[in-house]
């Protein structure tokens, strides 16, 4: 079995001494396993790093068998990432939420996502409503769709505030009133009329939006706890608000 | 099934010295019987360094350096600048950087990093203890002389917002062209961090 694919890091693993195992999200064979021999070496080590997007040969003597990998560097995004607090944490919760797939599983929309979040991971101006709209693309992908288009009772475009923790469908302003304290709140940059760009509070309010379907769909279910990346991306995120424009730095140093 | 050619201590020997980083089955073999050929002037020092080794060593409690006392010669040794602190992840970083003579500071040793992949959390790395140091006062810099990788930097990153209360500066080692190195052999990566963290000259 052999076949070449593009493919995103998501993590290594050590394996034996020199080896490692490599999990890639690939554009047409899903999230996969394999390993590299000499993973460990001074040359491929910095290839390997999670963000970094990678031309991959994958081949076994079965399809089920984890098989090994060549990888051949298509862009470097690791070493540009690693300063900011806000990508590393959002790369790690970026793992997280694919690791929730199922292995082999193609999801090619997921996988472009992905490119343009790496892209943009650094930008803390952009990187928290990119990874809200990651979120709701990985809860469609595993069968949890919100339906954000229309109001659930009316059908209204029009004033969309709240979702409804039953269905997950937005609700408008004046349908939601009666219930509003059981409501969710949906942030103005997530209604499809929205333009673009979205405040601190707003991206807290999405962020409680989707955990609150992720822990219901998916982490309750599967008895997991949400990833500890996700809150460090959101504290990353509050900290670079809070700080004076001068401290925008975002370095350890 | 392989015929046994030796007898049950001497393929234990083989056996547990192909456990050791670097050796396989087959150089385990080698070194099995070099040690058997020295036997006086290699083997029954190596067994006595190692039965004192497993009686004495300990971890210090305070860096999580390993020695044979607690705390460890370095966290006693009065000539080092106790107001700096360098964090590593491994006791094989610490001895690196130790080899390298550079700094006469106290350490800290993670014990590993933050990793998901591996279920590593904070919980399982000595983070509190260092914190507590540096919240005991007396500390003036902490060095993050972590891995330059994904999972080093996220430790570092975690480590920064843990320390963030107190008043304490936070450095990290620099990225980039390591002294031998080509250009023309580095890797895109580590190219750009050495462009980005360029200095004067």
């Amino acid at each position: 079995m052999e076949w070449r694919d593009e493919g995103i890091i998501l993590g290594t693993r050590r394996h034996g001494e020199t080896s490692a195992i490599l999990e890639v999200m690939t554009r047409a064979h899903g999230r996969h396993l394999g390993m590299v021999k000499g993973g460990r070496s001074r040359r491929q080590q910095p290839l390997l790093q999670p963000g970094n997007r990678v031309e991959l040969i994958w081949r076994a003597r079965l399809d089920e068998h984890l098989g090994l990998f060549q990888a051949e560097s298509l862009e470097s995004n690791a070493a540009r990432l690693i300063d900011s607090a806000i990508a590393v944490y959002g790369l790690q919760t970026l793992a997280a939420h694919l690791r929730l797939l199922p292995e082999r599983d193609p999801h090619a929309a997921l996988y472009e996502t992905l490119s343009v979040m790496l892209a943009h991971l650094d930008d803390p101006h952009l990187a928290g409503e990119l990874m809200v709209r990651f979120e709701l693309m990985v809860l469609e992908e595993l069968g949890f769709g919100l339906d954000l288009s229309e109001c659930a009772a009316t059908g209204s475009r029009q004033d969309l505030v709240y979702v409804s923790p039953k269905s997950g469908r937005a609700v408008s302003r004046a349908a939601g009133a009666p219930w509003r304290d059981r409501m969710l709140a949906l942030p103005g940059f997530l209604a499809v009329t929205a333009g673009r760009g979205a405040a601190l509070n707003d991206v807290e309010d999405a962020f409680r939006l989707t955990a609150f379907f992720f822990t219901r769909h998916v982490y309750e279910p599967r008895g997991m706890q949400q990833p500890d990346a996700r809150a460090g991306f959101l504290a990353a995120l509050r900290k670079h608000h809070a700080a004076p424009a001068s401290h925008h730095g975002e370095s350890a140093a | 099934m392989s015929k046994r050619i030796a007898g049950p201590e001497i393929e234990r020997l083989i056996q547990l010295l192909s456990k050791v980083p670097g050796l396989g089955p087959r150089s385990a073999r080698r070194a099995a019987l070099h040690l058997i050929k020295k036997k006086e002037q290699l083997l029954a020092p190596l067994a006595a360094a190692m039965g004192e080794a497993v009686d004495k060593v300990r971890v210090c409690s305070t860096c999580g350096n390993v020695d044979t006392a607690d705390p460890c010669m370095i966290c006693t040794d009065a000539r080092r600048d106790s107001g700096t602190i360098i964090v590593v992840e491994d006791v094989s970083d610490l001895w690196a950087l130790e080899r390298a003579t550079a700094m006469n500071a106290k350490f800290h040793v993670l014990g590993g990093t933050l990793s998901p992949l591996d279920g590593i959390g904070p919980d399982q790395l000595n983070i509190k203890q260092l914190v507590t140091r540096v919240a005991e006062g007396g500390i003036r810099e902490i060095i993050l002389a972590v891995n330059a990788t994904v999972e080093g930097q996220t430790t570092a990153h975690y480590l920064t917002d843990q320390l963030s209360g107190f008043d304490v500066k936070v450095t990290r080692l620099a990225h980039g062209v390591p002294v031998g190195g080509e250009l023309d052999y580095l890797d895109d990566g580590t190219l750009a961090a050495a462009l980005k963290s360029r200095t004067v000259f």
